[in-house]
């Protein structure tokens, strides 16, 4: 049984396949007492309007920051969005005043919650290849991070096998 | 993040299959759809247009089950994760592949457009058949099928779509066999499609949910 993320590659073909049978990690970034891991984009369907972009942020200080803005040399635009579900109902939305970073904390922007809108993608996201993405926190200034394209989240390898 | 997706899928697919359910009076709670002849409340008249133009009607639902999914291009995750998900699906199927017919209806008709659902699916399996229509047209459907979808206005003059994610099962009949939500595992979904082609009644393999049909009706 192949691994999640390499049937779904099959699926979407291409030069890329064989590229991310071994996905590269995106190398941490850091910014002041923050530092941002495992960045990663999903690949773009042909004409998608948004891509989007997901990452780990650690604030090892001790006092909170926050993220207020991102942008991208790949994106004509980009925003901070947070989903929810409720009853079945997917709802996404900006997200008002930026996404707070506790002092002392993690906050992941994941599958299913807060994410950055890559909207107006350039050119396609394509597995195997990165979108550098420049995280704008209030506190730590901005950060460059390269975000990974690929199936699924470099560290959500338990919720692949569920798959 | 999973616990919580999977309480909702819970609800949701409970939600559904009680709405299905003509012998149950909870499906009053669903029931601003017109009324139809069939058994079930969900389903209906319709009439829209696939990718390459032709135009698909409730009548293209006889004769091959179905899977139907409302989205809209513009959603980042669920929607192209999903038409993932049901590329995989009709490829594991092998040759019963071809016995599903697999519908991806947009809730965004402004966006997209013929042209534009025609280039998003070259993403993925071919057989997938993307369905526009006017906007009246996308209600009519959505009321058919119980889907709730809101445009949500945002302050840049741009707009995000609201949407049921599951997917429907529609049996060759042309009824509502039950629902598939979101991340749902492969190995869950793969006996219903089996069912679902061999004209079994999709045979859901989850734990009673009595609990979770109090919290929905709440």
């Amino acid at each position: 049984m192949l691994p999640y993320a390499i049937r779904h590659l099959l699926l979407l073909g291409g030069a890329a396949t064989t590229l991310a049978l071994v996905p590269a990690e995106a190398k941490d970034a850091h910014a002041g007492t923050l530092r941002i891991s495992g960045a990663w984009s999903r690949p773009t369907p042909g004409g998608a309007p948004a891509g989007i972009g997901y990452a780990t942020v650690r604030n090892a200080g001790s006092r909170p920051d926050r993220l207020v803005g991102a942008s991208s040399p790949n994106a004509e635009r980009t925003e901070l969005h947070d989903m929810s579900f409720r009853d079945g109902v997917m709802q996404m939305r900006p997200v008002k005043g930026g996404i707070v970073i506790p002092a002392g904390k993690t906050v992941r922007l994941a599958p299913s919650g807060y994410h950055v809108m890559l909207i107006g993608p350039k050119r396609p996201f394509v597995v195997g290849g990165t979108v550098p993405v420049t995280l704008r926190f209030e506190h730590a200034g901005s950060v460059k991070v390269a975000f990974d394209v690929r199936m699924s989240s470099p560290d959500m390898a338990n919720e692949d096998k569920q798959r | 993040m999973r616990p919580r997706r999977m309480i909702a899928l819970l609800m949701l697919c409970v939600g559904a299959l009680s709405a299905c359910d003509t012998s149950n009076s909870r499906q009053k709670k669903t029931g601003e759809g017109r009324p139809t002849a069939s058994s079930t409340s969900i389903g209906g008249p319709f009439k829209l247009t696939d990718q390459k133009g032709k135009t698909v009607t409730e009548r293209d639902l006889v004769g091959k089950p179905s899977l139907i999914f409302f989205g809209f291009t513009f959603c980042p995750e669920v929607c192209p994760t999903t038409l993932l998900h049901i590329s995989k699906w009709l490829k594991d199927l092998g040759p019963n592949g071809g016995k599903i017919n697999t519908f991806y209806v947009t809730i965004d008709p402004q966006r997209d457009t013929q042209k534009q659902l025609q280039l998003y699916l070259s993403s993925f399996d071919p057989r997938i058949r993307g369905l526009t229509g006017s906007p009246a047209q996308i209600a009519e459907v959505a009321k058919a099928y119980h889907v709730y979808y809101k445009r949500v206005n945002l302050k840049n003059g741009d707009y995000v779509m609201d949407h049921s994610t599951m997917i429907y099962m529609i049996d060759a009949a042309g009824r509502f066999a039950g629902p598939i939500g979101y991340g749902e595992p492969d190995d869950h979904v793969m006996p219903l499609l089996r069912d679902l082609i061999s004209r079994r009644k999709p045979k859901f393999r989850q734990p009673d949910p009595s609990t979770s049909i109090e919290r929905s009706e709440g």
